[in-house]
């Protein structure tokens, strides 16, 4: 019997070796890796050198890095909800009973498929301040469009807005949930009378609650790592170390590339890195915890 | 998530019920709406890559070229080694697919379907690394690939897919739970090897969540920005999204030629999403990934 569960474990063991070593080199050995390198001054070339806890005390004083935090936080904080609510709302448009809604489905779902780096081109194109369509668009209505981004006041929602463009697989997911909610909850309410707007207060938005909360914890650990939008609306031949006019679109992760292969202070990045480790985490454990008070779970 | 089930059950019967004129025409008007503002970006971008520098410079600006100029199309594929940057993308599209096909039903099943000790664990780490933010590893998988020499090769970009990718094992995962237990038990009595089970047997029928996984990770090889930008540093190496940089230059943006660039390097994944635009939906469903 013993070796009968010991040739099972081998065997379960070969079958999953693959990811098990790839855990081992890509992801379990390198973050206790970054741990011991974010105790040192590396710079490629030279031996790492063991500084004790400086790296950390260094962020306390460096201005960049803070300025980074915010803008972070910023764009989590707005990014996040935004996109929840636009998600919601294309979903149930998309979940009205008409003809056709497999092609709005493509429609909304077709820029997430886009290379990043084409999205941003584009909208880099359509948000030029001089030539732009936004402006022109926002002109329709009466708006005066600003200089998208130029302006640091304007660069963050530049990123938000081409955001918006791509909430599409967030839109499919909460799809599927609407769909999930059986339909005689909406029939009992209506028998009881309850309007259009009390029966998605109290029927919809709680029968959606666990998909919310996983839509939460994706956008905002995918907020918080944001690095390739705001790299690139903010690029420019001439500075590599750019973060947009007066750092505006500076993202943490921007800031920890910079430093890890502009500036090649490997330490002080892998010190970032553990910082937005921690952080994220403890985000993360924070809405985990509070979703006891209001996600609805088993009402089935 | 049962959604999948959900969304595909639901897809047959979705009740083209006109309830009252007045629902159905904001209905429409809602989609009408967000279908435009959904696509307005991409046909400006296709309408510019036709046109005249003078008409892209144009001011009010009009969606619609005058006249259509394939000039761009010729500047794009000049100003930058265009051909080379698709052949590089292409091949490291087809090794990580490859690889992602390899590896991951292997863990997959494991997980799945054998019963051994440890493999709560190993399931719990797969889907805990799938929450984990990049950057986390990055620097330190970069200094590995530095240490071996191989930074500046295309292995760093290629080799993880082979060892699997917490998302798509989850993904097979799911749907190889379903898989009926006698089915495997009966070619165990008939005197089935192991591997012989997996590769003539669960493998075969796999293939549905293996389009859905191939086809991910097309997309995301084709698009992925971060690790080429990272690890290649000849140009000759270049794939198309740090390729693309090239438009931008002391004198400003070549936007009619980025255009034009920006639409032959989106048509193949646009062709992949029609053609396989199910396996996307279901991938999403029951995922989330993304």
């Amino acid at each position: 019997m013993p070796s009968d569960k010991r040739r099972r474990l081998l065997l379960g063991l070969a079958f999953a070796s693959p990811w098990l070593l790839g855990f081992a080199l890509l992801i379990g050995g390198p973050i206790l890796a970054s741990a011991v390198y974010s105790l040192t001054d590396f710079n490629l070339f030279q031996e790492p050198n063991f500084v004790g806890l400086a790296n950390y005390r260094e962020m306390l004083g460096d201005e960049r890095f803070w300025k980074s935090l915010a803008n972070t936080a910023w764009l989590t904080a707005i990014g996040v909800p935004l996109s929840l609510v636009l998600s919601l709302g294309c979903a149930m448009l998309l979940n009205l009973p008409v003809r056709g809604q497999p092609l709005f489905r493509a429609v909304v779902y077709l820029p997430t498929i886009l290379p990043i780096v084409v999205t941003t081109y584009v909208w880099r194109w359509l948000m030029n301040a001089q030539y732009g369509y936004v402006n022109e668009v926002a002109g329709w209505i009466g708006l005066e469009g600003p200089a998208w981004l130029e302006d640091p006041s304007w660069t963050k929602p530049a990123i938000l807005l081409m955001g918006a463009w791509g909430i599409g697989s967030s839109s499919v997911v909460y799809l599927a949930a609407l769909r999930d909610v059986p339909r005689e909850y909406y029939e009992a309410a209506k028998v009881d009378g309850a309007g259009a707007w009390s029966r998605f207060r109290r029927i919809t938005l709680p029968m959606i609650t666990p998909v919310t909360l996983f839509q939460l914890v994706t956008g905002v650990i995918a907020y918080l790592q944001i690095f390739t939008q705001p790299f690139l609306l903010a690029q420019t031949r001439l500075n590599p170390t750019g973060g947009g006019p007066d750092d505006s679109m500076l993202s943490y992760s921007m800031y920890l590339f910079q430093n890890a292969f502009v500036y090649l202070k490997m330490g002080y990045a892998s010190a970032m890195a553990w910082v937005l480790f921690v952080g994220t985490l403890a985000i993360t454990a924070v809405i985990v915890l509070s979703a006891r008070r209001w996600v609805h779970y088993g009402l089935r | 998530m049962a959604s999948a089930e959900a969304l595909a059950r639901s897809r047959r019967t979705v009740p083209v019920r006109r309830r009252r004129g007045v629902t159905w025409a904001r209905g429409y008007t809602g989609l009408a709406v967000m279908t435009a503002a959904f696509l307005l970006p991409f046909a400006i971008m296709v309408a510019t890559s036709f046109k005249s520098p003078q008409e892209v410079f144009q001011f009010p600006p009009r969606l619609l070229p005058e006249r259509y100029v394939l000039d761009n199309y010729g500047e794009a594929t000049s100003v930058m080694p265009f051909w080379r940057y698709l052949g590089n993308t292409l091949t490291l599209c087809a090794v990580t697919v490859l690889g992602s096909v390899l590896s991951c039903p292997l863990v997959a099943y494991s997980l799945a379907k054998l019963q051994w000790r440890g493999r709560g664990v190993v399931f719990f780490l797969v889907v805990a690394t799938m929450m984990l933010p990049p950057q986390v590893t990055l620097i330190p998988v970069y200094l590995v690939w530095n240490k071996l020499g191989l930074a500046g090769t295309y292995l760093p970009l290629v080799l993880p897919s082979f060892l699997g990718t917490p998302f798509f094992i989850f993904l097979l995962r799911q749907f190889l739970v379903n898989l009926p237990d006698e089915l495997l038990e009966a070619a165990r009595i008939d005197g089935a090897s192991e591997w012989g089970i997996y590769w003539r047997l669960v493998l075969p029928l796999t293939r549905p969540a293996l389009i859905t996984v191939a086809v991910f990770q097309f997309v995301w090889t084709w698009t992925d920005f971060l690790s080429p930008l990272i690890y290649l540093n000849d140009t000759s190496q270049f794939t198309l999204s740090v390729g693309l940089y090239n438009f931008f230059s002391e004198h400003g943006v070549a936007w009619g030629p980025l255009m034009a660039a920006c639409v032959m390097f989106a048509a193949p994944a646009l062709v992949i999403f029609v053609l396989g635009q199910r396996y996307f939906v279901d991938g999403i469903a029951t995922s989330g990934l993304k």
